[in-house]
């Protein structure tokens, strides 16, 4: 049968996704001398951080010279309400300067102080300005230098190839199973390391800022390997998406026009934000328009950050709230302005994508007029369970760095931390599968026959549309486990979901396996099933509000569960969920974060 | 406002395909690449498209729209007459996989060929360099290229010609391009440019500009200053003397 075309490679590791952190593993792999592939969904230098805009977060202290790891740790820690891997928090700080001067060594050209060095921006929930970047197109500039890095380190690309399928065998992952887009055809990758970089799972909801790509390929995976995913209930709304027309809703709005500037407005005019201030950041922010104006003007000594610049979850939040009271506009958001406070010239200098996007798609002049905006699905601070030092999952030879990986940001990440984020951790990735690369098991014919057949069945059918289902499966996470949850909301999730499961096992698809977007559709169903029920789990089972995670009948934090994690396993053909408490922090680290760095 | 709109969509392989008609109601603001997608959800599941970001980032949805090439994401159905059929088909320099799906792997095996960055030594004690914002801006402009590879789509070197084997393509003399005057960078790929790059193939017809959905400056900015150096490093004074005393 299938099998007849089956492919195979053998490697010493495979990383799957070849977005920032899978192709920093991949380089790193490759400097250890391993024999490696990168194996990615869409084409080599199209994964989703070519959309990151605003900038890469790094205490390199170039802007204001207060800035080292200890402040940035700091924030990271409260931006993500305490709930982060202390550890993960602390090697980010600690070696994100590096990760930056090293991509400027391979060829990036990030936007300059005037005494030569790189420019760093601020942004939501940091303290001193601290994102590397170029204008709002920070992302293209580093998957680019990554991509060209990796090219020339004699690795292998294999690109348009999904993986549908981990093998672990005799507790260790053994390879990898896939199919390539063009052809149709599977194949197996030997391997007794994988890397996990597959980024999010964001297209499991309506409104959100991801790619087809984007659905949790790489938690399925793992999940269904035997690893063990935590804090699936922390899903990061973007406060600023496009909202008109509906065809581009969902579309991100880099939180650097706050960093600029740009303010946020309600129906009737209203500066909001100054009335949302959490008692955590309360002598933080500036309290008057006119201290947040003149710190955007450059007085950044004797004023305060504007509120606009409060951490994603809390300005996601308090739109919400501006909207469901009736202080919403016609199209459903508010306003972000910035044409009020920076002249055209900055504007187009500064943010020339959403010039030009705000242009195109929406025939609006952001140097002359106010954006319309509200949330938007955008990251997924939940993930596959890793230690700290060498990003290895709960199953051995599995790895996993960047979105993909639990604990680095808590209950909310910070603007620019995903980006270092790649970085650091795909790098340590990276080096650990390679420096521990041991020659895999055997993988049994009847694993991979029964993949295969599995992965074929639509054809076999007559069934529903996959399109349909995908569909379906998204209106129910957008109502039921979207900004605001409840109870009752996250059961009747759980309850469609089960529904959804049945009617994903019985699609049907037309047409060859040539490159049939149904037949892709169909495969990545399973994925989304899997985390969408982890998702609508983990949030039942947290029973406070806290970051991202937000329960209308439990709307206060509960410091007992502040370093209580969620971990989601399976059992047999069940999700099981568990508390684990966190290890407390160190000291010296927590003195840090009570006392200032 | 929802009005109904007329598609004309190629279907079909690299061997044999056709024109299919689809009717797709459009609805304010909508982008050809709605279309195509409410086509593949609701008629046509296995229409073969590429995509990812949806806002003119990632240089994947590339077509030729009425037979102009560009994003899909960023070409708005409104800007076409009412009652216009809207007719989309692949990129015409690249073999076609499936419908509006070609195969880009060749500017993949361009691109690995070019020399790679070289930096000079380090400015800095602390392993840093110094550069300034006017020195960056030259290399940042081709920094945009998003890889959507219409500019290669529209080249007539390339379009009509075939000439894959010997030209690299605007796409890649903008990527040499931010190397070669990368502040930094300390490679030649002078001799490379004129011989396996084929620079010479391109005669300045601008196409490549006109395409460009990032408003590149391929031609002024990128290609004829990478021809100035190619043509300064191999100008040979006593030769060219020769030349003209020989006839």
């Amino acid at each position: 049968m299938a099998a007849a075309d089956l492919r195979t490679y053998d490697y010493d590791v495979v990383v799957i996704g070849a977005g920032g952190a899978g192709l920093r593993a991949a380089i790193e792999a490759s400097a250890q001398k391993a024999n490696v592939a990168l194996v990615c969904k869409s084409l080599l230098g199209k994964a989703h951080t070519v959309m990151a805009e605003g900038g890469a977060a790094a205490a390199l202290g170039n802007v204001m010279g207060e800035d080292n790891w200890r402040v940035h740790f700091r924030d990271t820690m409260r931006g993500g309400k305490m709930h982060n891997n202390w550890r993960m928090a602390q090697i980010h700080a600690q070696e994100a300067p590096d990760r930056i001067t090293e991509l400027e060594a391979w060829g990036a050209l990030f936007d300059r102080t005037p005494d030569g060095r790189i420019n760093q921006r601020p942004f939501g929930g940091h303290t001193y300005s601290r994102l590397a970047h170029v204008g709002d197109r920070t992302g293209l500039e580093m998957i680019r230098v990554l991509q060209d890095r990796a090219v020339h380190s004699g690795l292998d690309v294999h690109m348009e190839c999904t993986i549908v399928r981990l093998f672990v065998v005799g507790g260790r992952v053994a390879g990898a199973l896939g199919y390539f887009r063009e052809t149709g055809r599977f194949v197996l990758f030997r391997t007794g390391a994988v890397v996990l970089a597959t980024g999010g799972i964001g297209k499991a909801w309506q409104i959100t800022s991801n790619s087809w790509e984007y659905t949790g390929d790489g938690h399925a995976l793992a999940y269904e390997a035997g690893a063990e995913l935590i804090d699936m209930e922390f899903v990061q709304f973007h406060p600023t998406g496009m909202v008109w027309p509906p065809s581009v809703r969902g579309i991100l709005v880099t939180e650097g026009v706050r960093g600029e500037g740009g303010v946020l407005k309600n129906a009737a005019g209203e500066r909001f934000m100054f009335r949302y201030m959490p008692d955590m950041f309360k002598g933080d922010f500036a309290e008057t328009e006119a201290e947040a104006d003149a710190w955007v003007r450059g007085d950044r000594k004797q004023n305060r950050r504007p509120p606009e610049l409060l951490t994603r979850d809390v300005v996601s939040k308090a739109i919400t709230r501006e909207i469901a009271e009736g202080r919403g506009t016609p199209h459903g958001g508010v306003f972000l302005d910035i044409a009020s406070k920076q002249s055209p010239d900055y504007i187009k200098q500064k943010l020339p994508s959403m010039y030009h996007q705000f242009k195109e798609l929406a025939h609006v002049d952001i140097t002359k007029d106010a954006m319309e905006i509200g949330p938007t699905t955008h990251y997924m601070m939940g993930g596959v369970k890793v230690d700290a030092e060498t990003q290895e999952s709960t199953v051995p030879g599995l790895y996993a760095a960047g979105e993909v990986g639990g604990g680095m940001h808590g209950a909310n990440r910070l603007g620019g931390n995903s980006l270092s984020d790649l970085l650091v951790f795909g790098r340590r990735a990276g080096l650990h599968a390679a420096a521990r690369r041991v020659a895999p098991p055997s993988i049994p014919d009847a694993a991979v026959e029964a993949t295969l057949r599995e992965a074929l069945a639509p054809f076999e059918r007559d069934g529903e549309n996959p399109f349909a289902v995908q569909s379906a499966l998204q209106a129910v996470m957008q109502r039921n486990a979207g900004i605001i949850r409840d109870k009752s909301g996250l059961e009747t999730a759980l309850t469609e979901l089960e529904k959804l499961k049945g009617r994903a096992r019985k699609v049907g698809i037309t047409g060859s396996r040539e490159y049939n977007p149904g037949w892709h559709t169909a495969i990545d169903l399973r994925s989304l099933l899997v985390v969408s029920e982890a998702t609508a789990r983990a949030a039942l089972e947290r029973t406070e509000s806290r970051g991202a995670h937000t329960r209308s009948d439990y709307p206060d934090s509960d410091e007992r569960q502040a370093r209580e994690q969620i971990v989601i396993k399976q059992e047999g053909d069940r999700m099981v969920v568990r508390r684990d408490v966190q290890p407390p922090l160190p000291a010296d680290l927590m003195k840090l974060i009570k006392e200032g760095a | 406002m929802v009005e109904q709109r007329r598609f004309r969509v190629f279907r079909g392989t690299r061997q044999q395909g056709e024109l299919k008609e689809y009717q797709v109601a459009a609805g304010e603001g909508m982008v050809v690449l709605d279309a195509v997608h409410a086509i593949q959800a609701e008629q046509a599941p296995d229409l073969a498209v590429r995509w990812n970001c949806k806002a003119g980032k990632c240089g994947s949805c590339s077509a030729e729209i009425n037979g102009k090439p560009g994003l899909m994401c960023m070409t708005r159905i409104s800007d076409y007459q009412a009652g216009e059929t809207i007719t989309v088909t692949p990129m015409k320099a690249f073999p076609v996989i499936k419908d509006l799906v070609t195969d880009v792997s060749w500017n993949y095996e361009v691109n690995k060929r070019i020399p790679a960055f070289q930096p000079r030594a380090p400015d800095a004690p602390d392993g840093t360099w110094r550069m300034y914002q006017y020195e960056v801006e030259r290399p940042q402009e081709f920094r945009k290229c998003i890889e959507c590879f219409l500019c290669q789509d529209v080249c007539h070197v390339l379009r009509a010609h075939g000439k894959h084997a010997e030209f690299m393509g605007p796409a890649f003399l903008v990527r040499a391009a931010v190397y070669e005057m990368h502040p930094l960078d300390e490679a030649d790929r002078r001799s490379y440019l004129r011989e396996a790059g084929g620079i010479g193939y391109c005669n300045i017809t601008k196409c490549c500009t006109e395409v460009c959905p990032e408003s590149i400056t391929i031609t002024d900015n990128a290609i004829i200053p990478l021809k100035e150096r190619v043509v300064d490093a191999n100008y040979d004074p006593l030769a060219a003397l020769w030349r003209k005393l020989t006839g």
